[in-house]
């Protein structure tokens, strides 16, 4: 058993079997094999051992032929160590003896082998574990008779534990099988973290290097409420979690009760309580907690689940269908919102620091053909139902004005072909960066609504990349220089009577909830899955009590002291919880 | 002439210490000698036809080992190994190592 501590992005509980996903694909989670198949079990692995060996000789021959014999010295190395015979010999034992199936035999030896080398402090020599895995993955690629699956064809449910999940790659995930997943890097507020909570499983980030621990196929605990993972748990620990797991399932039905209830406060106050989402197959995960519209579509993941940008019609059809969906209740469209960790695959990633780079509505600006290509596809799924638009990262009013002024540009177009849409569709920009909350009084001037999109937000006002593990505790919403800047936009918006939303991860966080409602917002667009939490706080609280906590906090000088009180406060509410 | 068991002790002298080739080449020498063939590190005593126990030694320049052969050709294995030792597993000047 060894525990490890990451960070917790998306809670809940799931117990299963690792699919380890390394750079050049995953592991297949297979550990036994029945007694009567051992003998075919190592046939097959004799033939992947030959099929990998020609294979390595073949790659030899032709790097000694292009770049001399030297070069190939790598793969001559490789292939002693494939015909190693103390590393047939235990292979063969593992299968013999344990009935270990041939690629859980593979994967553990070899990664054993890995992390000698790779524990050690010369480089040189650490630098032979990369070697190892690679023999590792050739000889599994050549077990499993593909170099590598696609998440979708998934057939069993799995834990994924990854190196890192590109958002293309968690947007492929198969929502069937997938039921938790780890990575080594990544933050709080990382885009994976993000998917996780959309798909309400639990995730955590930033563990660190463990990969060369594990092996498909190994039992996994993860637990997103603590960010802890398990592996290889012992019997007492599986039956604990089992509990606690089998708990959250209670409350969720509970939960679930508050589905056809309105999000109103004691006093009567309704609170409008949205969704985000990244697809329109989420669409339902919204309907089933009784959401009052989507808040937040994020649309750049049309872009990244696939290798080629979606068409026109394509994106049509995806707004459309999420339009007609929501029966009339709205619809929130950001634009793409791609750039930073979110890159289309082919995008050459040679910033320095692409959060302060081309991304998001500068990269819209600077692509008009493809800006105008989602304007123009959210506009004609307009009369589909309740649609808004909204900007995201918009820093300058000039920035604002020109992303209105091609929008303008595209109605006309549309108009001169006689296409249906909603002339009238509000537009709105999402408030993540300092620079827009500081010069708000001059946006609400020229916007319909806006969202405050905390994510960014916090990582802009605090100057913490949320996806760096040495800095990510930095990174929260509790500062109260954040909670400074949130106030700020919230007050203006109610001020200039225009609406205003919070959708970033902050307000699906309970802890929260009433301080939000005390600063005056009056809109929250949540994962999914938070909304009944969401919603059961906000259905035991009156205003005047959020504003007495709002007042409370505003006072407070550091994040600590903002966390530990409103989690008292939280408590207060629900003596019996353990949130 | 040569059967028995024998040992001598070897320094690395390449600056790049054992790594994959030199043990690719030690390993490879081994095998075709009948004789178990051992390599010492201080406490720690590895087949010298298992590469991967090779590199597991992490033998860097500097390192003394002791190479160890008891069968039929003993002789010839110690002979043959240290030789390669001594000619630095043919790395330098006269031959360029990729990375």
């Amino acid at each position: 058993m060894q525990r490890l501590q990451g960070i917790a992005v998306s809670p809940g509980v799931a117990i299963g079997e690792a699919l380890v996903m390394g750079n050049e694909g995953f592991r297949i989670p297979r550990r036994f094999v029945t007694r009567d198949a051992v003998e075919t079990e190592l046939d097959r692995l004799h033939h992947a051992l030959a099929s990998s060996a020609e294979q390595i000789e073949r790659n030899r021959d032709a790097i000694a032929h292009e770049l001399g014999r030297q070069y190939a010295a790598i793969f001559e190395a490789h292939l002693t160590m494939l015909r190693d015979a103390r590393l047939v010999d235990e292979l063969d034992q593992l299968i013999r003896e344990r009935q270990y199936s041939p690629e859980y035999a593979v994967s553990r030896v070899l990664r054993r082998y890995a992390k000698v080398f790779q524990q050690l402090d010369n480089s040189l020599m650490a630098e032979r574990a990369n070697d190892i895995f690679d023999i590792e993955q050739r000889i599994l690629s050549n077990l499993v008779g593909r170099r590598r699956e696609e998440f979708s064809k998934l057939e069993s449910p799995v834990l994924i534990l990854a190196h890192n999940l590109t958002p293309s790659e968690t947007a492929n995930l198969s929502r069937e099988f997938v039921r938790g997943f780890v990575t080594e890097i990544g933050g709080a507020g990382s885009h994976t973290a993000i998917v996780a909570e959309a798909l309400a499983i639990p995730a955590v980030v930033g563990v660190g290097n463990f990969l060369a621990d594990v092996s498909g196929g190994d039992m996994v605990i993860i637990d997103g409420n603590q960010g802890l993972v398990i592996l290889r748990p012992d019997e007492e620990t599986i039956a604990r979690y089992r509990q606690e797991a089998e708990a959250g399932r209670t409350r969720a039905e509970q939960l679930g009760q508050l589905r056809d209830l309105p999000a109103q406060t004691l006093d009567g106050t309704r609170i409008d309580l949205f969704g985000n989402i990244e697809f329109p197959n989420e669409v339902p995960a919204c309907l089933e907690r009784g959401a009052d519209g989507i808040g937040l579509f994020r649309t750049e993941f049309l872009y990244l689940g696939s290798e080629f940008a979606p068409n026109e019609q394509d994106q049509f059809e995806a707004y459309k269908s999420v339009a007609e969906q929501m029966q009339g209740r709205p619809v929130t469209i950001r634009t793409l919102d791609l750039g930073a960790d979110k890159v289309m695959p082919g995008r050459p990633d040679d910033e320095k620091n692409p959060f302060l780079g081309l991304r998001s509505i500068r990269l819209s600006l600077r692509n008009l053909p493809l800006f105008r290509t989602q304007l123009k596809a959210i506009l004609r799924a307009s009369p589909y139902g309740k649609l808004r638009i909204m900007f995201p990262l918009i820093s300058t009013i000039m920035e604002l004005r020109q992303a209105r002024m091609i929008l303008s540009d595209v109605m006309e177009d549309l108009d001169e072909h006689g296409v249906q849409f909603d002339r009238n569709m509000p537009v709105g920009m999402m408030v993540e960066v300092p620079a827009a909350v500081i010069m708000i009084d001059r946006f609400v001037e020229e916007v319909d609504f806006l969202s405050i999109g905390t994510n960014d937000l916090i990582q802009y006002t605090l100057a913490v990349d949320r996806s760096n593990k040495d800095v990510a505790n930095l990174y929260t919403g509790s500062d109260p220089a954040v909670l400074k800047l949130i106030d700020m936009a919230v007050t203006a918006a109610n001020k200039a009577q225009i609406p205003v939303e919070l959708c970033g991860q902050m307000s699906g966080n309970p802890i929260y909830t009433m301080l939000l409602l005390g600063m005056g917002l009056r809109q929250m667009s949540v994962a999914p899955a938070a909304i009944p939490e969401i919603k059961k706080v906000i259905r035991s609280v009156n205003i005047a009590q959020c504003e007495v906590v709002a007042k409370k906090v505003m006072h407070l000088e550091n994040a600590r002291d903002v966390k530990s009180y409103l989690k008292d406060e939280l408590n207060r509410l629900f003596p019996t919880d353990e949130s | 002439m040569s059967a028995g068991r024998l040992s001598r002790t070897v320094r690395v002298t390449n600056p790049e210490g054992v790594h994959a080739r030199p043990a690719d080449m030690i390993a490879k020498l081994a095998n075709r000698y009948h004789s178990q063939i051992s390599l010492t590190k201080g406490s720690l005593k590895i087949d010298a036809k298992s590469i991967l126990s090779i590199l597991t030694l992490v033998a860097e320049c500097g390192t003394e080992l002791v190479v160890e052969a008891e069968g039929p050709d003993a002789h010839d294995a110690v002979n043959g190994i240290t030789e390669l030792f001594h000619r630095n597993f043919d790395e330098g000047p006269d031959h360029p190592v990729p990375n």
